[in-house]
């Protein structure tokens, strides 16, 4: 029993003092690593199809996203699930290309034919747009897009 | 007596606040991996380009109207149906196909397993897929159709991949793609190129879309 006693007496407790400090290192190295959406949508977050056959965006500087879906302020844009966002203002098919262009001048030019355009275009919006928006990539030289879509089930 | 003195404050519990907030980081910042059906545009034509002519019977017309209705090479369709319909279509290797860039003849195709019928496509390099919308379509519905007409292609490519190489189309990409990122498989990256190079060209995707109507 003596034994037992003085074992208890001379263990100390483990110091966590410095837990604190390793956990804040990792909640800042998650806050600085995630990138938050750099343009606040003018749109509804658009509900992305679903689609199996998908492929990764490799490089994300050669992306240049267009939103397409239903704005937040239909008092001011208008109803319907086709308003087209680019980079911060809902825009026009007509505008893709100055929005191309201007994505263009920050990259050398060499990289401009592996530049993607990436469409994140709502469930509901009509293919019509669509078609404005990839001929006026097409007019453009914007050969490569990717309609964005979630992973979905296959079946 | 000491610790009476100078009483140190309870530190415990910060370690959960921190934990706290590192989890609310954690669930609400979204690591959005940006994915989608990647299509490459055909480049715009010249003026004066003129069409070539091509055989009807090389062309799969898939027709998606404005109520989101499938009408495939003049019937109506479900749309799981489309994959069956799509993978007979370019399986078929019912003639020749297209002369090789350095004027060697069309071969035809000796690794379809298709019916070889005379009223649908020559080959797999012949056989184009022409999907035409309307403009009122919606999106969700388009997307669904190309996902479908994609996947019949992975299809086929994976079993000639497997059929050739023993492992399917993607794992072949896969091993590509870890290839030419690591040093010491250097070597086999240009039998790999070859490989899924040569699965690429004897089942090439040839979607094309349509003016949509209005």
């Amino acid at each position: 029993m003596a034994k037992f006693g003085k074992k208890k007496k001379g263990l100390p407790a483990v110091n966590t003092a410095a837990l604190p400090d390793i956990v804040f290192m990792l909640l800042f190295f998650f806050m600085v690593t995630t990138t938050m959406r750099e343009t606040d949508l003018r749109i509804e977050n658009p509900r992305l199809p679903s689609a199996t056959e998908i492929k990764k965006l490799e490089d994300k500087s050669l992306v240049s996203t267009i939103y397409v879906g239903k704005s937040k302020d239909p008092n001011r844009d208008g109803v319907g699930y086709n308003k087209i966002q680019l980079n911060d203002k809902i825009a026009s098919a007509d505008q893709v290309p100055a929005f191309i262009f201007s994505k263009r001048d920050k990259l050398a030019e060499a990289m401009h034919p592996f530049m993607t355009t990436s469409i994140k275009a709502d469930k509901e919006s009509n293919v019509g747009t669509m078609t404005d928006i990839r001929l006026k990539l097409r007019d453009v030289n914007a050969l490569k897009i990717s309609y964005s879509t979630q992973k979905g089930s296959g079946n | 007596m000491a610790r009476r003195e100078n009483p140190e404050i309870n530190a415990g519990s910060m370690a959960d606040i921190a934990f706290l907030l590192l989890i609310f980081f954690l669930v609400t910042t979204t690591m959005n991996v940006d994915s989608g059906i990647s299509k490459k545009l055909s480049e715009k034509p010249p003026p004066d380009y003129v069409p070539p002519i091509i055989k009807e019977k090389n062309i799969f017309e898939v027709n998606i109207n404005r109520n989101n209705e499938l009408l495939v090479e003049g019937d109506r369709m479900e749309i799981k149906e489309l994959k069956e319909a799509a993978k007979k279509f370019i399986d078929n290797g019912g003639g020749i196909g297209k002369p090789g860039e350095d004027g060697t003849p069309g071969k035809p195709c000796d690794y379809c397993q298709g019916e070889r019928s005379d009223t649908s496509s020559d080959h797999p390099n012949k056989a184009i897929i022409s999907v035409q919308s309307d403009r009122g379509t919606e999106y969700g519905t388009y997307i669904q159709v190309q996902n479908e007409l994609l996947r019949a292609y992975t299809e086929l490519r994976n079993r000639l991949s497997k059929q050739r190489y023993g492992m399917s189309f993607d794992e072949l990409e896969e091993a590509f793609k870890d290839a030419k990122k690591s040093a010491d498989l250097k070597d086999r990256v240009e039998e790999l190129r070859k490989k899924v190079e040569d699965i690429k060209i004897a089942y090439p995707q040839i979607i094309s879309d349509a003016e949509p109507t209005s």
